[in-house]
């Protein structure tokens, strides 16, 4: 039996033979692998590109306090970036799972479709849930639009559900019980931060704080994005940093949400400005790209 | 038989299943439409589909077109054989050949043009691409750049046969051939087919072409994994619908779950089985919920078990999941949780679930819902905010039921909430509760009433609220709930509201109950408000309509309409009984008084249809008055006190239909 890191180790190596580029987790938080920029910004422009990285992902609502077995805080996403997509991308994948050991021909995989849509990022994309054995171990995606802007290279974007997929491979019931390396298990790595965080997002984390933060952030990334247009040397303007910001407030955004402090008629607002952001900032990256 | 001479197939990525079957539609009809254009035989011999495969099979279609003559006409005679020559010399012939055709706008220099008819698979090579690329989905995408193609998925191959020879086209940077590609697992990539041997081909790669094979293998499966076994598949035909555009080779497999988690309510498992995992679930011999379940596989076989196993422990995961969701749900009463809907939004521009909640209460009390009612009206949306229903959507109310049920609310309150969103469809029962049925009014009546006041007004296919189904339930419930709620004065005068209602009544007399077109509009006309009355009026028409006085009465009523139109008579004037003329005349005034209060004691007694057989009743007199009386008397008196009598008559008895709606034969 292979262990949690055996099978990230193999996927890696996987998709690093057929030309990715191996990163590491982007060290901002964020709720899902699409958001970081690996993703969000090369996905835009003529340039091809291939990418696959694990993404801690943070949903804040998501997190149990670390009773419940299947579901976490944190989860940990393997984000695999084909762009252009390669005509036998599906059989490329398929081969990924025989990689950490899933015997085709004794299983049964199916696609079910599953569009993915994100109206803060202004993204959309078509493609399918894979199901394996009857449980959901991959998003599949061929991406339309990002950052309100069509894609020239339709990229297509695989994210695994590393805690799912190896608890499968290692037949266990719960996630805290997936043995991490030798000796040491999920919980003994993660518990605590699960419980902590549960306990941070939920009772303790400050709203008025948060808002604060969030201006903040927001304020910072339009100054930027403000800038952007009589910057001469295009070329060193931090779109990057700009985008930091776009995290940042998508992040506090979510904290709010799960401490249950954004009413209904701010919800929408909020989103509003979030997409906002990220759209501009999407438009620079593009603009860069071209100039 | 000569069987097929053309096939089709394109293959594609995974199809949505829902999507499958109006493709095949569209690709149908544009096939004959393509053969019809271009003058060709042959006919569609039938249309399949797997998930990863649409197919047309085409017998009958000709080596080419007919060949054919086109006249082509010219200048006049009359301009000389100069005009001839250049005609001749643009066709690129000499003007012996030329003809003369004869018009009645005089004679004209024409030649008959030889058409030889093009080559079918040439035909086939220039429309298929675009033919293909026809093909409407809800929602496509582009997979080789922004200016690419656009399909439901990647198209990835396609096979185009004539007879032996490939139809050579290019579509979406993909070339036709004669390669087809077999299951994703149990197949080889790349399946080399002929018109003959094509399903056997792919049946030797592990795909079954043929939907109606797949439904056959799934549902002979089941049986046989269920002999001597005591289990009852709940039959779901949308279910094996979606299972056979699911797969490429189906096969059932039973799993089981611990019967401990036959504790939680079996609408939760029910749901988590049939709309989370896409599985059957059983019935005992008793009729209960059993431990076990259906999947169906896309492979062979599970030889190891391995599948099941694994079906298992994902079905145990979701089940942890509902118990985890029921248990921490109940932590926090329903009762506690009225304001937390403040952070719910109902609509953007309708602000929140707790606004709504507020009206809710407001209608149901206005609409004499008793206490039992109004605390359901207030808990009703709660269920909103447990995590249960965050993540079986689907079970908003049903869930909000048996928690209260389970939190001590009044039976009658529990059973309000739990059937509130019912009818969900034409063929759904409507709640089962007085306060149920209340309920279930006023939440959708306040949802149609707030949408139409903000604009957000369904036309044509657009609907996001599902307005059209929230007013075809308020109809549903007035009537099989049967409640004599008017419901005009609900609707705070909206006159696009009450349109829409016009025509959700309608659909429903019409579509759901099968009364005829004129029937409905005939009675509606009389008015339909309180719906109860209209429907009562209906099935008394319904009743009499055979009946030989019926038609004839309703034709003189007609007439009626029309003379009194004619006269440009204002109704409601009275008539006196002096100016009346002995016989037919004084006869029909005296039938009609004498019924009309015998109708009016049965129309209050609520039998529409017996006081529509006493006006039938009335025929033989208006029969004789149409035949023996003069109405354009010349006496201006008389004629005025005529139309007085018919206008009293027409409008007595109007009430129950307007009968001049009525078509008669």
């Amino acid at each position: 039996m292979d262990s949690y890191q055996q099978i990230l180790f193999k996927l890696k190596k996987y998709w690093s033979d057929r030309g990715c580029i191996i990163q590491e987790p982007y060290d901002v938080e964020v709720g899902a692998g699409t958001m970081c920029p690996e993703t969000f910004l090369r996905v835009l422009g003529p340039k091809p590109y291939r990418v696959a990285y694990v993404q801690p992902s943070r949903r804040p609502a998501d997190g149990r306090y670390g009773e419940n077995p299947n579901r976490l805080y944190k989860h940990q996403q393997l984000q695999v970036i084909l762009k252009p997509a390669p005509a036998d991308v599906i059989d490329q994948y398929l081969g990924s799972l025989e990689a950490v050991g899933i015997d085709l021909r004794k299983h049964d995989i199916k696609f079910e479709e599953d569009n993915w849509e994100s109206p803060t990022l202004g993204a959309w994309g078509i493609g399918w849930q894979v199901m394996l054995d009857g449980l959901e171990i991959t998003q599949f995606t061929y991406f339309q639009q990002c950052g309100g802007i069509d894609l020239e290279l339709a990229p297509s974007e695989l994210t695994y559900g590393l805690e799912r997929l190896s608890a499968f491979l290692q037949n266990r019931e719960s996630v805290y019980d997936i043995e991490w390396t030798p000796g040491v298990r999920y919980a003994d790595v993660r518990f605590a931060d699960e419980r902590q965080f549960s306990v941070y997002n939920f009772e303790m984390a400050d709203i008025g704080t948060l808002w604060e933060l969030f201006a903040l952030h927001e304020k910072e990334c339009q100054r930027l994005i403000d800038l952007f247009p009589d910057y001469e040397q295009k070329q060193r303007f931090p779109v990057l940093a700009a985008y930091d910001h776009v995290l940042k407030c998508s992040h506090l955004f979510n904290l709010l949400d799960s401490r249950g402090a954004i009413s209904v008629t701010e919800r929408v607002g909020v989103i509003g400005r979030v997409r906002k952001l990220a759209v501009g900032t999407a438009q620079l990256w593009a603009a860069q790209e071209a100039a | 038989m000569p069987g097929p001479n053309f096939l089709l197939e394109i293959g594609v990525e995974e199809i949505p299943d829902w999507m499958i079957q109006p493709a095949l539609d569209h690709l149908r009809k544009a096939f004959s439409k393509l053969l019809e254009d271009n003058r060709l035989k042959g006919k569609v011999e039938w249309i399949d589909a797997t998930p990863r495969r649409l197919v047309l099979a085409a017998s009958g279609l000709p080596k080419a077109q007919k060949d054919s003559v086109e006249t082509v006409s010219g200048p006049p005679k009359s301009a000389g054989e100069g005009a001839a020559q250049g005609f001749a010399r643009k066709l690129g012939v000499t003007v012996d050949q030329l003809e003369t055709l004869s018009t009645p706008k005089g004679e004209y220099f024409s030649f008959r043009k030889k058409l030889t008819g093009r080559a079918t698979a040439q035909i086939l090579s220039d429309a298929l691409p675009a033919l293909i690329l026809s093909i409407p989905w809800p929602k496509t995408m582009y997979w080789s750049g922004k200016a690419s193609a656009r399909f439901i998925r990647p198209i990835r191959w396609v096979v185009a046969l004539l007879g032996s020879k490939v139809v050579p086209f290019e579509v979406a940077g993909v070339v036709s051939s004669n390669v087809s590609s077999g299951h994703r697992r149990f197949g080889k990539a790349k399946v080399k087919v002929s018109i003959r041997k094509y399903e056997e081909a792919l049946r030797a790669n592990g795909v079954l072409v043929h939907a109606a094979k797949r439904r056959t293998r799934i549902l002979d499966g089941i049986a046989s994994l269920l002999e001597g076994k005591n289990l009852d598949v709940k039959p779901d035909p949308a279910l094996l619908e979606t299972l056979t555009y699911l797969t490429e080779w189906p096969t059932p497999i039973l799993g089981s779950f611990d019967a401990a988690y036959l504790s939680l309510p079996s609408e939760v498992l029910v749901t988590v089985m049939r709309h989370h995992q896409k599985y059957f679930s059983l019935a005992s011999a008793d009729g209960s919920l059993a431990p076990n379940f259906i999947a169906v596989m896309n492979v062979p076989a599970d030889p190891e078990g391995l599948v099941v196993a694994g079906n298992e422990r994902v079905l145990r995961a979701r089940f942890n999941d509902a118990r985890f969701f029921w248990e921490s749900d109940q932590k926090r009463k329903m009762s506690d949780r009225v304001d937390s809907l403040a952070s719910v939004t109902f609509q953007a521009k309708l602000g929140s679930y707790l606004d709504k909640t507020n009206r809710v209460v407001e209608l149901v009390k206005q609409l004499g819902g008793s206490g039992q009612a109004q605390r359901a009206a207030l808990l009703a949306k709660c269920d909103l905010t447990t995590d249960m229903v965050k993540e079986f959507t689907d079970l908003q109310g049903i869930v909000g039921g048996l928690y209260l049920r389970a939190q001590g609310e009044s039976e009658e309150t529990a059973a309000a909430v739990y059937d509130h969103y019912k009818p969900l469809s034409m063929e759904d029962t409507v709640p089962g509760s007085a306060s149920g049925l209340l309920l279930s009014l006023a939440d959708k009546l306040d949802t149609l009433r707030e949408c139409f006041r903000i604009g957000m007004i369904p036309s044509g296919s657009r609907d996001p609220f599902a307005l059209r189904r929230a007013a075809q339930g308020v109809v549903k419930i007035l009537l099989e709930g049967k409640l004599d709620i008017a419901l005009r004065p609900l609707l705070g005068g909206d006159a696009g509201l009450e349109e829409f209602f016009l025509d959700r009544i309608r659909y429903y007399f019409r579509e759901i109950r099968g009364f005829a077109y004129d029937e409905v509009n005939a009675v509606l006309a009389a008015g339909w408000d309180p719906l109860p009355g209209a429907e009562s009026r209906l099935l008394a028409i319904r009743a009499l309509r055979p009946t030989e006085n019926f038609e004839p009465l309703a034709a003189s009523f007609k007439r009626i309409s029309n003379i009194l139109q004619q006269a440009a008579f204002e109704t409601g004037l009275p008539y006196s009984h002096d100016l009346l003329e002995p016989g037919p005349e004084a006869d029909l005034c005296a039938a009609f008084e004498g019924l009309r209060v015998q109708v009016a004691s049965l129309r209050s007694s609520g039998d529409d249809a017996g006081a529509l057989a006493r006006i039938a009743s009335l025929r033989p007199a208006v029969d004789l008055f149409f035949d023996k009386i003069l109405v354009n008397s010349p006496d201006p008196n008389v004629r005025r006190n005529r139309l007085a009598l018919l206008a009293s008559l027409l409008t007595e008895f109007s009430s129950i239909a307007d009968f001049s709606e009525i078509v008669t034969s």
